[in-house]
C-alpha cells in the first residue's frame, strides 16, 4: 500500500477540489430528490438530462465511479486517506454519486473479496463504467427469512449450468442485463452447504420476468422465471457449494445499506409548520413526546454508527452488529414517515392519480416492506440474540 | 473526537473494575443498608478513592487537583454504576467540585478544591424544594446581613446532606432565574437541621431546613444560575454514565440467568419470547454507550452543544435502566422478586436515579423546548 504525506494530501485536496469544481454541473449538486435523479447505466442507458449524463461520463473516465476500487479492475485506486478526502470534497459541493448500481454496491464488493482474477478482469471494469446492469437473485416465493431453504436448482451439465426456480423481490430484473443469483448446487447436502453463487445472463430464452405492484402503488421489484436457462460453469463465484459465504457477506453489505432515509424536512420543522404551537409548545401534545423521542434515538443511532466505526479502527470487530443496524433504523424509519403521515392530516393519506402524488401516503405504504427486505427485523433479533448475546439455541 | 477512550482513560476504568470489586461490591451496600449504617458510606473505602486520585480527576493543578478531565470521572461513575457502590463521589466531585470550580471565587477555589481533591471535604447541594425536579422553582430566600447572607428555607432530596461538610445551597435575592444564587453554608452552623431520610436504593438523601442561616455567596451575584445550570448538565452526564454501568450489569446478569436457568428440560434463552426483548435491550443499551461516551467528551471539550448532550442523554438512558430493571427482574422469574437476589437492588437504583436532576419526563420536555417545540 502506497503511504501518503500530508504535502499529498493537501494537493490532491487542491486538485480533487478544483476538478470537481470544473467538471460537476450545477444540477448535479444536490442529494438525489426522486427515483429519475438516480442514473443507473446498463446496456441501454437511460439519462434524465444531459447534465447527468456529462457528469456520468466525466467520472467514469476519471475512474471515479468508484474511487477506491483497484486501477487495474477500472477503479480510482485511491488510497483510505484519498478517499476520504474525495468523499468530504463530494459532500461540500453536495455533489450526488454519478452511477448507483448493484454491481458497484454488492456484486463488485463479493467479486473483489470472492472472484477469480479472470472474473474481476471481465466484470469489475463494466461495473465500474456502467456498462451492464446488475440484479440480485436471492428470495424465493418458499424461501423468505429461511432464505438457506432455496429451490431453484442449477444442474451440471459438464459445460454449463442448467437453471429451473423461481426468484422473487428481484429489483428492476425487468431492466437488468444480468443476475448474481444463489442456487441449489447440491440437493443432498443440508441446506446451508449445497448452495452457489453463480452469475446468468438475462437476456436468454429460459429466463423471464413479471413487475410486482406493492402497497405503495409501484415497485421496482419482480418475480424471475428460470426455465432451462444456462449460464457457463466459470461464470460460478468462489467454491461449489460454499455459496452461503458470499451471501452472508453481501447480506451483511446491503443490511447497512438499509437504514435512515434522509428528508428533505425534519419532522419537527413540519410539525411546527404545519401544527403550529401554543405557548412556546406544539399544539398537539401527543405527538410532541413522540417526535421528541424519535429525534433523540436518530440522533443516538448516528452517533452509535460513528462509534463503531471509531471501534473498528481501534480494532474492535463490529461482528454481527449490522443485525442491530439494520432493525434499529428501519423501525424509525417506519416510525418517522408514519408520523409525517399523522402531522399532514388529510394531505398525509392523499394518494392522488400519478406515483408522484402522495408522497406522504405512498411513501409509508413503501417503509413498510424496510422492515421485511433484507432480512427481517425479527431475523435481526435472532441473529443479536444468538451470534452476539450467545443466547441458546433450541 | 473518536468515540472511543484511550488508553490512560481505559487503565483508570480498569483499575476502578478491580478495587470495586473487591472493597464495594453489591453486597456491601445491602451491609450498609442492613446495620442501618450512621454513614450511609465506607469512609475508609473514600479515603481510598482519594488516593487513587478520583476525588481530584476534574480538579484544576492549580487547586490539587489532577486535571484529569470527565471522561476518565465517568468511567469511575460507570464501574460505580455496575457495583451500585455508595459514596460522596456524584454529590462532592460531581456537583461540588463542578459548581465551585465553575463559580467560585479563587479563595473559595483555594480554600475548598484541595480540601476536595485530598478526599477530606463531603459537599452536598441543596437545590429541590418540591417533589419534582425543579431548578426555577426557588422559594428559600437570601438576605444580605453584614459581610455575608442569611437563608431561610426548606430543602428536599439533598444528595449526601447528613454526612456534608459543607453545603452548597441555592437561594433566591431576587425574583427571576437571575435572582437565584448559590451560598456556602457551614454544616455546623446555627439555625441548620439535617433530616436524613430513608430511600429506595438505600443511598443517603436528607431534608435541610434553614432559619436565618449565615452564609457565605459562592462567586458573584447574578451569575449563580447559570453555573448551576452547566453544573447539573455536567453532573447530568455523570450520573447518565453510572446509569449506563448499572443497566449493562443488570443486562449481563440477566443473560447469564437467561443460560443458566432451565424449565422444560431446556435453557430458558432459548426461548424467542425472551431472546428478542434481549435484543432489544440490546438495541438500546448500545444508543446510550454512544450518547454517554459523546456527551462526556463534550465537557472536556467545553462544547456548545452540552445542554442538547446532557438532555438527550438523561433521558434516553433514564428510558433504558427502567426498561432494563424491569426486564431484569421478570426474566430472573420468582428469585427476581426475592429481596434475597442482588437484582432488585438495581432497579431500585434506577428509579433514584431517574428522580435526580430531572427524569425521562423532565428532559424529554426540555428537549423539545431547546429545539423550539
Amino acid at each position: 500500500m502506497s503511504t501518503t504525506t500530508q504535502t499529498d494530501i493537501k494537493t490532491f485536496r487542491a486538485e480533487t477540489r478544483a476538478w470537481l469544481e470544473e467538471n460537476c454541473p450545477q444540477s448535479m449538486r444536490s442529494p438525489y430528490r426522486s427515483a429519475e435523479d438516480i442514473f443507473w447505466g446498463g446496456s441501454k442507458p437511460e439519462f434524465s438530462s444531459e447534465d447527468q449524463k456529462l457528469w456520468f461520463e466525466r467520472m467514469r473516465d476519471k475512474g471515479w465511479t468508484a474511487p477506491a476500487w483497484p486501477k487495474k479492475y477500472g477503479g480510482g485506486g485511491l488510497n483510505k486517506a484519498e478517499y476520504k478526502v474525495f468523499k468530504e470534497e463530494m459532500a461540500r459541493i453536495n455533489a450526488r454519486p454519478p452511477l448507483f448500481s448493484f454491481g458497484l454496491m454488492m456484486l463488485g464488493p463479493a467479486l473483489l473479496y470472492f472472484g477469480s482474477e479472470e472474473q474481476k478482469m471481465k466484470y469489475i471494469p463494466e461495473i465500474c463504467r456502467g456498462e451492464i446492469w446488475w440484479c440480485q437473485g436471492y428470495s424465493e416465493p418458499g424461501s423468505g427469512s429461511d432464505l438457506a431453504s432455496l429451490q431453484t436448482r442449477a444442474e451440471d451439465m459438464g459445460d454449463h449450468f442448467l437453471i429451473n426456480g423461481q426468484k422473487i423481490w428481484t429489483s428492476y430484473a425487468d431492466q437488468a442485463d444480468k443476475i448474481f443469483c444463489l442456487v441449489r448446487t447440491n440437493p443432498k447436502a443440508p441446506k446451508h452447504t449445497g448452495i452457489s453463487f453463480v452469475l446468468i445472463d438475462m437476456n436468454q430464452e429460459g429466463v423471464t420476468t413479471r413487475p410486482i405492484k406493492l402497497i405503495s402503488g409501484k415497485s421496482p421489484f419482480c418475480e424471475t422465471f428460470f426455465d432451462n436457462a444456462k449460464t457457463p460453469k466459470e461464470n460460478l463465484v468462489g467454491t461449489l457449494n460454499d455459496g452461503w459465504t458470499i451471501a452472508k457477506y453481501l447480506l451483511t453489505h446491503e443490511r447497512s445499506g438499509i437504514g435512515l432515509m434522509p428528508a428533505t424536512q425534519s419532522l419537527q420543522d413540519m410539525a411546527i409548520e404545519e401544527i403550529g404551537l401554543e405557548n412556546g409548545v406544539l399544539a398537539d401534545p401527543i405527538l410532541r413526546p413522540q417526535i421528541t423521542r424519535w429525534m433523540i434515538n436518530e440522533a443516538a443511532l448516528k452517533l452509535t454508527t460513528e462509534r463503531t466505526m471509531d471501534e473498528a479502527k481501534a480494532g474492535q470487530s463490529p461482528g454481527a452488529k449490522s443485525a442491530f443496524f439494520k432493525y434499529y433504523g428501519t423501525e424509525l424509519n417506519k416510525e418517522q414517515s408514519e408520523m409525517r403521515v399523522v402531522i399532514k392530516g388529510f394531505e398525509g393519506v392523499e394518494w392522488g392519480e400519478d406515483y408522484n402524488d402522495g408522497k406522504l401516503a405512498r411513501g409509508m405504504c413503501r417503509t413498510k416492506g424496510n422492515s421485511i427486505e433484507g432480512g427481517t427485523s425479527e431475523v435481526m433479533l435472532n441473529i443479536i440474540s444468538k451470534r452476539i448475546l450467545g443466547l441458546p439455541s433450541r | 473526537m473518536a468515540l472511543v477512550i484511550n488508553e490512560e482513560q481505559q487503565m483508570l476504568k480498569t483499575s476502578a473494575k478491580e478495587l470495586l470489586k473487591n472493597r464495594a461490591p453489591v453486597s456491601a451496600l445491602r451491609l450498609l443498608r442492613d446495620s442501618k449504617d450512621s454513614k450511609g458510606y465506607d469512609p475508609q473505602l473514600w479515603q481510598e478513592m482519594a488516593e487513587m486520585g478520583w476525588t481530584a480527576l476534574n480538579i484544576p493543578e492549580a487547586y490539587g487537583g489532577l486535571d484529569f478531565g470527565y471522561v476518565g470521572l465517568g468511567q469511575i461513575m460507570e464501574e460505580m454504576g455496575r457495583t451500585l457502590t455508595a459514596s460522596p463521589l456524584f454529590s462532592t466531585v460531581w456537583m461540588g467540585a463542578t459548581v465551585i470550580n465553575l463559580a467560585g471565587n479563587v479563595l473559595q477555589k483555594e480554600s475548598l478544591l484541595p480540601a476536595i481533591a485530598e478526599g477530606t471535604q463531603v459537599v452536598a447541594l441543596a437545590l429541590e424544594e418540591t417533589n419534582r425536579h425543579n431548578p426555577s422553582r426557588i422559594s428559600t430566600t437570601a438576605i444580605a446581613s453584614g459581610e455575608g447572607y442569611v437563608l431561610s428555607g426548606r430543602k428536599v432530596f439533598v444528595l449526601d446532606g447528613h454526612i456534608a461538610d459543607k453545603l452548597v445551597v441555592v437561594a433566591r435575592t431576587a425574583d427571576g432565574d437571575e435572582g437565584i444564587n448559590l451560598f456556602l453554608v457551614d454544616s455546623k452552623v446555627e439555625g441548620l437541621s439535617i433530616e436524613r431520610k430513608w430511600m429506595m436504593d438505600s443511598r443517603n438523601s436528607a431534608t435541610v431546613t434553614l432559619e436565618n442561616v449565615s452564609a457565605e455567596l459562592l462567586g458573584e451575584e447574578g451569575e449563580g444560575f447559570a453555573a448551576l445550570e452547566k453544573m447539573m448538565d455536567i453532573a447530568r452526564i455523570g450520573l447518565s454514565a453510572e446509569m449506563l454501568g448499572t443497566m449493562q450489569e443488570a443486562f449481563e446478569r440477566t443473560i447469564a440467568y437467561l443460560k443458566e436457568r432451565t424449565q422444560f428440560g431446556v435453557q430458558i434463552g432459548s426461548f424467542q419470547a425472551l431472546q428478542h426483548r434481549a435484543a432489544l435491550m440490546y438495541s438500546e443499551i448500545e444508543l446510550c454507550k454512544s450518547l454517554v461516551i459523546k456527551s462526556l467528551q463534550a465537557i472536556d471539550e467545553d462544547s456548545s452543544d452540552l445542554t442538547k448532550l446532557a438532555c438527550m442523554t438523561k433521558a434516553k438512558v433514564g428510558e433504558t435502566i427502567e426498561l432494563v430493571t424491569n426486564e431484569a427482574i421478570q426474566m430472573h422469574g420468582g428469585i427476581g422478586v426475592t429481596d434475597e437476589e442482588e437484582i432488585g437492588f438495581f432497579m431500585k437504583r434506577a428509579r433514584v436515579a431517574q428522580r435526580t436532576l430531572g427524569d425521562y419526563h423532565y428532559h424529554l420536555d426540555r428537549f423539545a423546548k431547546l429545539n423550539g417545540f
